[in-house]
């Protein structure tokens, strides 16, 4: 900035650039500003402080029978919970990893072999899984079937065939005692 | 835009301060319209007054609407059995949606028939491709409101196609809900954007009509107007022959409200919302379906999403796909077969889409959605090597030949 004073004589290629500065800073702290103004509204449609609020369902499973599941509600979705079979189990640990869509063992999916519990909720588009009741299609693998787009689960929740791309998730969750589980 | 001159002296002294009356003179009275506008022309107009009774039976619904989980599904009740002619507002609104998009179809289509996305027109046609996204985007909303199993459903599976985004894709949906499913707050931020969209399509619709007044109307011959002798003026000529079109568009679309308003609804949406069980057969309204039956195709979930938001956005690169200079099908031959095919794979991709994805539907579904994806191409080769029937010399030319010869130099007589 040499010519600083000369500024008064039409535009020496000096002034010129400080203008150039001047202009694209202005814009760009206009447009950080614009942004950072913005943020709050689109935050505001994020889950609020109370639908964020972790809420956590405790279950009574003493009465699920062998080959039988419920359905309970945690954080306003599904949460399937089966009392499989050993010949589902078997079925379930038989399975070579590496041939699954989402590779997972299912020792690493369950806390108890015989008691599955995964988020009902298709990987998919988010459609719920039939399966739960006796008389529901289970799919060719035993586990649920999606009646959106036909994906099948197996007796893992493991994803085996259709469009959805991940095994149906297991949520965090506790035994309490022999036949009481706390999920969240 | 020089100001019009008006007899009346009160409109004059407004006119002179805002040019309305100018305005209105110069784009729906004097506009001058190529004379040989066929009935495919009047969809244009007709969209716009379904939007118009849109708008209305929406802003009177909303006023006995309650956008709440606990409460949306027994409102719309109450305005079906209680609300003085609640009935009419929602049968008009439901249908209207159907009808809206009857009409802005068959304009979409008239459009591509034409040509009449080529230069100079490639503004007017994405400004058209603009409202319809933001059209379906309206509806979709709409459709959740009355929180019935469809609603709620499809409001899931379609909110859903969000995730598929990579990284940001979970991060996405849980912010389009509020939450971690579809819940109360997705329904009140959908009510809030599905009062606000309609009054957005209406700024775009202004913006669509700014574009043709500053390009034209095209017309069923697809060249340039050449003349004052190749156009007359929109008012008597096209105002009533819009009116007429009008008075049919009525007549079919009240008989639906009245006679048959259920026609379109799938019976599932009458069940209140249940986010623990999904129906067993979840279908879109009928003008989504030939997309959704392009994302059922592929069987890879990105996939799917890609090939249903490209089937869409494929359009704004049509005005470059397309290489012919010549705007009517009438005198492509090869062109023509093209599209009519093409119009019937979308029927079809359309019939697939309402059907269970099972057996012959599958595959069915795959192959028509290639054949949907394949009209582009196969545009783009054979636009170049195609040969044009010839053009005639002007849009007055093959009227007048009959008439008495030598008039035809002479320009129109205007009423
Ligand atoms: C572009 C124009 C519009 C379209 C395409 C549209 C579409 C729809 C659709 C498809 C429904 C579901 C109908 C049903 O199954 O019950 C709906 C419902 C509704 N719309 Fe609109 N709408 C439009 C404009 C408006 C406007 C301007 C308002 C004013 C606030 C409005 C207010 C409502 C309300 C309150 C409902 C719920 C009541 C009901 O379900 O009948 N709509 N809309
Ligand atoms: S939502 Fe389950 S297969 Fe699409």
């Amino acid at each position: 900035m040499a010519n600083m004073s000369t500024h008064t004589q039409g535009l020496p290629p000096g002034d010129a650039s400080r203008r150039d500065f001047l202009l694209y800073a202005t814009t760009a702290v206009g447009v950080a500003g614009t942004a950072m103004a913005l943020w709050p509204f689109i935050n505001s449609m994020n889950p609020s402080a109370d639908t964020l609020a972790m809420s956590t369902t405790e279950v009574d499973l003493s009465s699920v029978a062998e080959g039988q599941a419920i359905t309970v509600t945690w954080r306003g979705k599904p949460v399937f919970i089966r009392h499989r079979t050993a010949a589902e189990i078997e079925e379930a640990k038989a399975v070579n990893i590496g041939d699954l869509r989402d590779p997972e063992a299912d020792d690493k999916r369950v806390k108890k072999p015989q008691w599955l519990i995964v988020v009902g909720v298709c990987t998919h588009l988010g459609c719920i899984p039939l399966g739960q009741k006796a008389g529901d299609p289970r799919g060719e693998f035993g586990g649920w079937f999606c009646p959106c787009h036909g994906s099948q689960y197996d007796t893992s929740g493991r994803i085996r065939k259709g469009p959805a791309p991940l095994n149906l998730p297991v949520p965090a969750y506790t035994f309490l005692t022999d036949t009481t589980v706390r999920i969240g | 835009m020089s100001g019009s001159q008006f007899n009346n002296k009160v409109i004059q002294w407004f006119d002179d301060r805002l040019p309305i009356f100018s305005m209105l003179q110069h784009s729906a009275v004097e506009y001058p319209t190529p004379r040989n506008l066929n009935y495919w022309w009047n969809f244009g107009s007709l969209a716009g007054l379904m939007l118009v009774i849109m708008i209305l039976s929406g802003i009177f619904l909303a006023m006995a609407y309650t956008p709440n989980e606990a409460l949306a599904f027994n409102s719309v009740e109450r305005i079906m059995r209680d609300v003085n002619y609640g009935w009419l507002l929602r049968y008009m609104h439901m249908n209207g949606a159907s009808f809206f998009f009857v009409c802005v179809y068959i304009h979409i289509f008239r459009g591509l028939y034409y040509g009449s996305y080529k230069a100079p027109r490639e503004v007017l046609w994405w400004l058209g491709l603009v409202i319809y996204l933001t059209m379906m985007g309206t509806a979709f909303m709409g459709y959740c409101l009355p929180w019935g199993q469809l609603s709620f459903w499809g409001t899931t599976v379609i909110t859903n196609l969000f995730s598929a985004i990579p990284v940001v894709g979970d991060a996405i949906t849980t912010w389009l809900w509020g939450g971690f499913s579809v819940a109360n707050p997705t329904l009140n931020r959908f009510f809030a954007l599905h009062y606000l969209l309609p009054f957005v399509i209406f700024a775009l619709v202004f913006l669509h009509v700014v574009a043709l007044h500053t390009t034209k109307s095209n017309n069923p011959l697809g060249i340039d107007v050449k003349g004052p002798q190749d156009t007359i003026p929109f008012h008597p000529y096209y105002t009533i022959k819009d009116l007429f079109g009008i008075g049919v568009l009525l007549m079919v679309y009240l008989g639906v409200v009245f006679f048959l308003p259920n026609f379109f609804v799938e019976p599932t949406n009458y069940i209140p919302a249940n986010p623990m069980v999904t129906p067993p057969h979840i279908v879109p309204e009928w003008y989504f379906l030939p997309f959704y039956a392009i994302l059922r195709s592929v069987p890879d979930k990105l996939g799917g999403v890609i090939a249903m938001f490209g089937a869409i956005v494929i359009f704004f690169f049509l005005p470059w796909i397309d290489r012919s200079k010549v705007r009517s099908a009438k005198f492509r031959p090869i062109y023509k077969q093209l599209f009519w095919i093409f119009a019937l794979v979308c029927v079809v991709l359309g019939y697939i889409g309402s059907q269970p994805p099972e057996g012959s539907m599958v595959p069915l579904g795959r192959v028509f959605s290639v054949a949907y994806f394949a009209f582009f191409p196969l545009l783009w080769l054979i636009s170049k090597v195609e040969k044009p029937k010839p053009l005639p010399q002007s849009i007055a030319a093959p009227v007048l030949k009959g008439a008495s010869v030598g008039h035809a130099a002479q320009p129109m007589e205007k009423a």
